[in-house]
């Protein structure tokens, strides 16, 4: 059975806007909603939302990473489809509107006590610019 | 006999319009491109979605959820979409014909109707047909993703909340830059993909129950058809538009052709009458 595992995934992703990615790859990491799931080469079949956070994958040239706000994953043995509303590499991410968007929602939750605040919105704006800003931090770190 | 001075008049004001005709003509190839690019660009998700919607519809009995649940039609919401400006043939008045085609066939139903683009928004207040929704200048730039966003949510809501029994959509799309197709179809309640059968159901692992994902699953699947349509419309529009300003292009050609030729007529005839009070004034002075 082990020798019969594919070494390799076909890493698809999708936003509604445009295919992001299409590339063989040897390991993706998804942020699942239960908490971020690790793929490798053979992973059983798995279907799992995901929540605002990063996608990480490795290639023959190096690891890299992308931001997503929500999206589904299927996972199959030789093949990653995530579908994502929005998602964006590492060098597409503009750092200072996230900073706003980030700034925005904190703002927002302090001012939770006031009715009008929505409670739910404001957290995944919040989670989707500090996802937004830590794909863009590894662009950073390689810079240096 | 026609005034030179008017028929050269005539000629400028026709090339005039040609000029413009043969601008908008230009532009609308320029954006039928990137329309056809976003129509592209927004394929492989739509097809991952539905393919993700048939693995899992095999897989689970979700058939009680509220948008696959046949319900008896009492009410209708009508989604038409037109384009926002005209000057792109029959584009919109074969949209509206459709929509009044429509009223007449569902005549025995409350009808709702939504409005996306301009056009057909203006038409139908004339007729004080009260709209629940309308979209304008969505197309005025570009389509883009939340533009489908707002326009799917408010469709859910009346949908959910069972405002309304079914949803139909009357669009065109785009088949090639010669011709569009005028579509009307019912877009809710989804119809349950039918699972392809040569496929062995493979056992997932699920983070969370089936019948959540599939919940949360459906709205998208119903946005992401709405922004296809959306789409085929625009580059659909930007084709009619295309065509459009190529045959009032060649038409004022036409018309410059046939000016050009009477005020040369015009001239002619007005030399050979003065060649000829000179050449008498002259055989009777002599």
């Amino acid at each position: 059975m082990a020798d019969s595992l594919p070494t390799r995934i076909q890493l698809e992703i999708a936003t509604p806007e445009r295919q992001v990615v299409r590339e063989s790859v040897e390991a993706v990491t998804l942020p699942g909603k239960e908490g971020y799931l690790g793929v490798l080469p053979g992973h059983a079949p798995l279907l799992s939302e995901l929540q605002p956070g990063e996608i990480a994958y490795t290639t023959s040239s190096g690891a890299r990473y992308l931001a997503v706000s929500w999206g589904f994953a299927e996972v199959l043995p030789e093949r990653v489809i995530v579908l994502a509303e929005t998602s964006e590499l590492a060098e597409e991410v503009d750092v200072a509107r996230a900073e706003r968007a980030k700034e925005r929602a904190e703002q927002r939750l302090k001012q939770l006590h006031e009715a009008n605040v929505d409670f739910e919105r404001a957290r995944g704006a919040l989670a989707k610019s500090i996802a937004r800003l830590q794909v863009a931090s590894h662009l950073a770190e390689g810079d240096k | 006999m026609p005034n030179i001075l008017d028929l050269r008049r005539r000629i400028r004001s026709v090339k005039n319009t040609q000029q413009i005709t043969r601008a908008m003509k230009m532009v609308a190839a320029a954006r039928l491109r990137r329309a056809q690019e976003q129509v592209l660009g927004a394929r492989p998700y739509a097809q991952q979605m539905v393919s993700l919607l048939e693995s899992l519809s095999a897989r689970t009995s979700y058939r009680t959820h509220p948008l696959l649940v046949e319900r008896p039609v009492r009410r209708v919401l009508l989604v038409l979409v037109t384009a926002d400006r005209g000057l792109c043939g029959a584009f919109n008045a074969n949209l509206i014909r459709a929509a009044q085609k429509y009223f007449m066939e569902n005549q025995t139903k409350e009808i709702l109707l939504i409005a996306a683009g301009r056009k057909g928004r203006d038409f139908f207040r004339r007729q004080s047909i009260k709209m629940s929704a309308e979209y304008v200048n969505i197309f005025s730039r570009r389509v883009e993703f939340h533009h489908a966003h707002e326009l799917a949510k408010k469709i859910l809501d009346l949908y959910m909340s069972e405002a309304v029994d079914a949803v139909d959509f009357i669009y065109n799309e785009f088949k090639s830059i010669l011709t569009q197709r005028l579509v009307v179809e019912r877009r809710l309640p989804v119809k349950p993909a039918a699972p392809a059968e040569t496929e062995t159901p493979v056992d997932y692992i699920y983070e969370e129950p089936p019948e959540e994902i599939f919940s949360h699953l459906l709205p998208r699947y119903v946005e992401a058809e709405i922004y296809r349509a959306l789409l085929e419309s625009q580059a659909a529009e930007f084709a009619a538009k295309m065509t459009a300003m190529d045959a009032a292009t060649r038409n004022a050609g036409d018309l410059i052709d046939q000016y050009t030729l009477n005020l040369n007529r015009v001239r002619q005839a007005k030399i050979t009458t003065e060649i000829i009070e000179i050449v008498s004034g002259a055989a009777a002075a002599s």
